[in-house]
């Protein structure tokens, strides 16, 4: 993540309590802190999201990571103003789209933001073609600029020749590489995307996940992305927020929470991942360091994995770490090592330049 | 003397009720039981036995109270209230009516003037286009060939005529109605009990108020009641059938910016489809249902048959008329349903 990068989306202190009447208990929940629980049998209130603060970089894929019911999908609503949040602010491009009217609104939706669904939501009675050219029509562009546009995108996510068919006659992955289509033809700068690939098999997951990649290379979209999966999350992001209970108990570079969690339950969310397949050289190195006599080169974007697979377990070895051929610090073995342990909660070390908030549990 | 004298005259209301009628609270035996009574040379004054206490209903109490009005006066009271709305009620729906009558009469007209080589051949021709079923068609036409051949030819294109007509009001009143309720839960809530009460009363119930609104001559006497009769389904299943289209497909509809009108139109109506041509069917056989009791007002067709059946005791009319009414349910039975499970599986085919 570099620093130069702007903001293109940003929350503000954005809490919504769902119930009759949201507003009266707001300062219990903000101001006294009442928990989830308490406001759900005292009040008959539920507390979606508490107290969210995020900045999202544009050309970035910002994952929000939680398990069901810590308020991902109600997070992510708010963006496109599906939910009114309770309190808040939310900026987008600097505007406040709190204060925009009907008209504003749908200007977003429409040609702003589009949006991925995790059961797809193609429309039943279309065909892929029409759906895939949803944006367009919705927007009264022609029917010549709808096909052409809606048939670039179906063969760019690698639908050829299938959209004279209907959505039902699709395979899931296929049917979700429509979802893709349609909102990646609205060009749009920024895609949320909902538990995009959480419905689908493992294999195709992945498929979808490198698609996604290599799209992102290629357009460099804002990408807000919600996961309940870790390797998906850790594969995607660029930025990760994890949520629980409808508050951010930590975000920053993937890596670093991997190296640094701050939370007993993120140590758990992570215990069980394979850090060395995850984890780069650049999260471990010494950084501007020098060594006489190095065992080797490694790429400062190599993953651990890859590079045991070198040392061929010579915890011994001392590697100088490159970024585009220039040095940038050094490998220990040692180091890599302990990596692989996960670590207990420990408080930040204030290291790589993303603080992680911490946010009230 | 009555069962509740002692009531009134315990609660010291004699002299209230006595300002009722004087005429009536005179000490003449007033029922046949107290004229039994009275000869049995029983005492009337000695009560009357528990076992017989009648209800304190509006007449017993009238008995021994003048001042009580009868239940009859309820009655008359309802039947005077409405005579004197029916002006305003009378002036006020007349003109906003007349439309129905004038597309009546014109429908009668054509399907009767419209020969019956012309005829068959058209409606063979419309269930084609609707049901797009050959099988069908032969069979629609055998059946009104049937009808013609034991001389029921003209009653049954009566029936026909008026269900058309009032089958496609229902539809263009009914859709519209169906979706204002399925977008506002206020709307709902206010509709269902009148849908519930127009679906319950008795159909003859109906007739009665109109019979005093507009002259039996006219075509709109059966017409409004057919309608009211036969509206209920199709309001019902557009209402539930928008409300049933998948949340997920409206959010998406949502996060892409349509308009109201683009969803509506767009999303909800066509997936909602089906359950709006099953409405339809549940309408045009409750219309045909309606336009034989209608015939006790004037409707002409198939009804009119089966009511000289009953009123002259002529069995054989009646029978057969009833068996022509059964062979139109059959064929517009079949006909909407192919017509319903064509839209079925043009959408099956895409979920």
């Amino acid at each position: 993540m570099s620093d130069t990068a702007e903001t293109k989306i940003a929350l503000r202190g954005l809490y919504k309590i769902f119930g009759a009447h949201p507003e009266e208990v707001l300062p219990l929940v903000r101001d006294e802190g009442m928990g989830k629980a308490d406001l759900l049998e005292k009040h008959g209130h539920v507390l979606g999201l508490r107290d969210i603060n995020i900045e999202m970089q544009a050309g970035k894929i910002t994952v929000i990571m939680g398990l069901s019911g810590s308020g991902k999908s109600t997070l992510i609503r708010h963006l496109n103003r599906l939910f009114e949040p309770t309190a808040g602010e939310i900026l987008v491009d600097g505007e406040d789209v709190m204060k925009y009217g009907e008209q504003d609104l749908r200007r977003l939706r429409r040609e702003r933001m589009s949006m991925v669904f995790q059961k797809f939501a193609l429309m039943p009675h279309r065909t892929v073609l029409e759906n895939a050219g949803l944006a367009q029509s919705v927007r009264g562009a022609e029917r010549k600029t709808l096909e052409a546009e809606a048939t670039r995108w179906l063969d760019r996510v690698g639908l050829e020749g299938v959209g004279h068919q209907y959505p039902a006659q699709l395979s899931g992955g296929m049917q979700q590489r429509v979802g893709l289509a349609r909102a990646l033809a609205a060009n749009s700068d920024i895609m949320l995307m909902d538990e995009a690939f959480s419905a689908l098999d493992p294999l195709i997951r992945t498929d979808m996940q490198t698609l996604l990649l290599d799209l992102q290379a290629e357009l460099s979209k804002t990408v807000v992305f919600i996961t309940h999966d870790l390797d998906e999350a850790l594969r995607l992001a660029d930025h990760l927020v994890i949520l629980k209970d409808g508050a951010i108990v930590q975000q920053g570079e993937p890596q670093h929470i991997l190296l640094h969690p701050n939370d007993p339950y993120i140590v758990d969310f992570v215990s069980d991942i394979n850090r060395a397949r995850v984890l780069r050289v650049r999260s471990v190195m010494k950084k501007g360091a020098e060594r006489e006599n190095p065992t080797g080169v490694v790429d400062a974007e190599d993953t651990l994995e890859s590079v045991i697979a070198r040392s061929e377990g010579d915890t011994d070895a001392v590697y100088r770490v490159e970024r585009d051929g220039k040095p940038v610090g050094v490998l220990e073995m040692r180091d890599l090592v302990r990596a692989l342990v996960p670590m207990r909660p420990a408080e930040d070390t204030g290291e790589a330049g993303t603080a992680p908030l911490r946010a009230a549990m | 003397m009555a069962t509740y004298d002692g009531l009134f005259r315990t609660l010291g209301l004699e002299d209230w009720c006595a300002r009722g009628d004087p005429a009536e609270t005179s000490a003449a035996p007033q029922s046949m039981r107290d004229l039994l009574a009275q000869t049995r040379g029983e005492d009337p004054e000695a009560g009357i036995p528990l076992w017989d206490t009648p209800f304190p209903s509006l007449d017993a109490l009238h008995e021994s109270c003048a001042a009580i009005p009868q239940s009859r006066e309820l009655t008359r009271g309802l039947e005077q209230g409405f005579l004197d709305i029916r002006h305003v009620l009378k002036a006020g729906l007349d003109p906003v009516t007349q439309p129905l009558s004038v597309a009546l009469r014109n429908a009668l007209w054509l399907f009767q003037e419209t020969p019956w080589w012309l005829m068959i051949p058209l409606l063979a021709l419309l269930v084609l286009g609707v049901a797009r079923s050959v099988k069908l068609a032969v069979f629609v036409v055998a059946t009104i060939a049937f009808l013609a051949f034991i001389d029921l030819y003209d009653e049954a294109m009566q029936t026909l005529s008026i269900i058309f007509v009032c089958a496609a009001i229902c539809v263009a009143f009914g859709v519209p109605i169906g979706i204002l309720m399925s977008r506002s839960d206020a709307m709902e809530r206010g509709t269902i009990p009148i849908l519930d009460m127009l679906q319950t009363l008795p159909p003859f119930v109906y007739l009665i108020p109109l019979i005093f609104l507009f002259s039996v001559t006219e075509p709109k006497l059966y017409g409004i009641a057919i309608i009211l009769y036969a509206i209920v389904p199709v309001i019902r299943l557009t209402n539930l059938g928008i409300r049933l289209v998948d949340k997920e497909v409206i959010e998406a509809a949502d996060a892409f910016g349509m308009t109201r009108r683009q969803k509506l139109w767009g999303v909800q109506v066509p997936l909602a489809l089906p359950n709006i041509m099953a409405g339809v069917n549940q309408t045009i056989m409750m219309s045909l249902a309606m336009v034989v009791i209608a015939s006790l007002v004037s409707a002409p067709g198939l009804g009119v048959l089966v009511l000289r059946g009953i009123r002259n005791l002529e069995l054989g009319v009646g029978l057969v008329a009833g068996l022509g009414i059964v062979l139109l349910a059959v064929i517009l039975d079949r006909v909407t349903k192919a017509a319903l499970a064509r839209v079925d599986k043009s959408t099956a085919a895409r979920q």
